[in-house]
């Protein structure tokens, strides 16, 4: 049974120096305060692991909680760059960071493969690019049955997984709706897992095409109203564009970042904006 | 830049990255399924869904099929993306169920460099990968667009910067090396037929697999181009001259971005 908590408990209780962490979310329900309490908490040397790392990994990069990323595209959907990123990958400040680099198709097998219990994943893709130059993740791998040649990417097992999600319900039962991302593959595929959500009811209405993560499958549930702020909840809260349009610019200069940093990140309560 | 001029010696008022929108969205006509990169991508896409191909499927790699957004999304899993698909699966699914058997016809692509055989770059500029010059946001969904789908078109503005002989880092294949490369990689797709900048239209020659200039957009001299491309670009035989943006065109795609450019930022440095 998931343990009902508060955010700050959770992360403390979950995430340690040097783990590999995944805070996944496909531009719907990203959980960006769980990645400020991170900051908050100063925990150091994480290997973050994303599809699509936007403005909360730029965020946690440029804090310097992070000695790696594991991705597949890493932008300000829309906008630009990553800033931070670009800074410690071009310039290593505030500190190195390892890139491990791969395709959508490579990571969303990657973590369906770490669900699964198995060691690796098959798929087409990859042939031809320089990727598997660069990362040494990829591997071919003949068909027994077909002697076809194809792609393998190891199994992902974070030590942490870290969702946002609409709703749950006082037993830790957790449902989610919309656009779900690859959240279930990176939950079931981790060894410990958080969910914040929007709010805890008392019965998790069905909803057609909702996902439910049952109870017993994570560790952990904390309430955290507008968690997934500045990204959207749906059926409670829009995407604040404005919000990744001014990222660009307080991103772009160390002083700037470090400065809104000071003031919402180690200035502010859990959760605000 | 603003306007060509037409025959008749008027000018026109549009935008060249509308001349590009417009000739992208035209390439849509007799499609079924579309998957969509962000940025000008997306904006053709829509604008040819409202105008020429109301049942052209969108599919987005955040796993919306049938997406019926009524502005272009600002990121590839807008909210609006989700309510109005026909439906909404995970991401394992798009890209293994949907993406990889080669059920979708037509993807449609950007680049932050492309060369003379369509092979794309969207991760770094430079000669070394580990200290690159310009870090680019990487693949995302795009090799294996660019692999399994039918056949890519893709939507890019013309400059030198973009248009390189050879790309630093090959991240999704056009025609590789050349000839027959894409078929000894076993990629399914025919690969990128067709490339539509804020200039011209360009295409593979048939036997050489390099991109031609096929077309040119209307005031465009020849000239421009060649000195928008990092490599003797050729030009095919009976090189045609764009038909101009329709007044419906411009209606329609102005009514789709009254707030946004057109523009893709997203490999702004």
């Amino acid at each position: 049974m998931a343990e009902l908590t508060t955010l700050a408990e959770a992360v403390a209780a979950l995430v340690r120096d040097g783990d590999m962490v995944a805070l996944e979310g496909f531009t719907h329900l990203i959980p960006v305060a769980a990645g400020q309490e991170i900051i908050r908490q100063g925990v150091r040397d994480l290997t973050l692991v994303r599809m699509t790392p936007d403005i909360v990994y730029d965020q946690m990069i440029g804090a310097g909680c992070a000695s790696g990323l594991v991705f597949s595209w890493g932008g300000n959907p829309g906008v630009g760059s990553l800033h931070r990123l670009r800074d410690a990958v071009e310039h290593e400040w505030p500190a190195p960071l390892r890139l491990e680099e791969h395709s959508h198709a490579g990571m969303a097998n990657r973590y369906a493969a770490g669900a699964s219990g198995l060691p690796f994943a098959v798929l087409r893709g990859y042939v031809g690019t320089d990727l598997p130059r660069h990362t040494a993740n990829i591997a071919a791998i003949t068909c027994p049955f077909t002697g076809e040649v194809l792609t393998a990417v190891p199994a992902l097992n974070p030590d942490v997984s870290i969702i946002h999600a609409q709703r749950a319900d006082r037993r830790g039962n957790v449902q989610l709706w919309g656009i779900t991302g690859v959240q279930k593959e990176a939950v079931l595929a981790a060894r410990r897992s958080l969910v914040t959500v929007e709010e805890f009811v008392d019965t998790l209405e069905p909803r057609p095409g909702a996902m439910v993560l049952p109870t017993w499958a994570v560790t952990a549930v904390a309430a955290v109203p507008r968690g997934a702020h500045p990204s959207y909840a749906q059926g409670y809260y829009e995407r604040d564009n404005t919000y990744y349009q001014e990222w660009d610019a307080i991103s772009r200069d160390r002083d700037t970042f470090t400065g809104w940093l000071d003031r919402h990140v180690f200035g502010s309560a859990v959760g605000a904006p | 830049m603003t306007g060509g001029s037409v025959a008749g010696g008027s000018v026109s008022d549009w935008s060249a990255d509308e001349m590009m929108t417009v000739a992208a969205a035209r390439a849509l006509v007799g499609h079924t399924a579309c998957f969509v990169g962000i940025g000008l991508p997306s904006t053709a896409a829509n604008l040819a869904r409202r105008l020429h191909n109301p049942d052209l499927t969108l599919i987005y790699e955040s796993g919306t099929i049938g997406a019926k957004p009524s502005v272009p999304p600002l990121s590839i899993g807008d909210g609006e993306l989700a309510e109005t698909a026909d439906a909404v699966v995970s991401v394992p699914e798009i890209f293994n169920y949907w993406l990889q058997p080669g059920r979708i016809d037509v993807g449609f692509l950007s680049a932050a460099q492309l060369d003379r055989f369509g092979n794309i770059n969207t991760t770094v500029v430079g000669p070394d990968y580990r200290r690159p010059k310009v870090r680019l946001p990487g693949a995302g969904g795009a090799p294996e667009i660019a692999a399994s789908c039918g056949e890519v078109f893709v939507v890019v503005r013309h400059s030198p910067r973009t248009f390189v002989d050879r790309v630093d880092f090959v991240t999704s294949v056009g025609f590789g090396d050349g000839p027959g490369h894409r078929e000894q990689l076993g990629l399914r797709g025919r690969g990128p037929v067709l490339v539509i900048t804020d200039l011209g239209v360009l295409q593979p020659d048939p036997d050489r697999c390099e991109l031609a200039l096929t077309a040119l957009h209307p005031g465009i001299e020849l000239e421009t181009v060649r000195s928008a491309t990092g490599w003797d670009l050729a030009v095919a035989d009976g090189l045609r001259v764009s038909e101009p943006p329709t007044a419906e065109e411009l209606r329609v795609l102005r009514d789709l971005t009254p707030t946004q450019s057109t523009g893709d930022s997203r490999w702004a440095t």
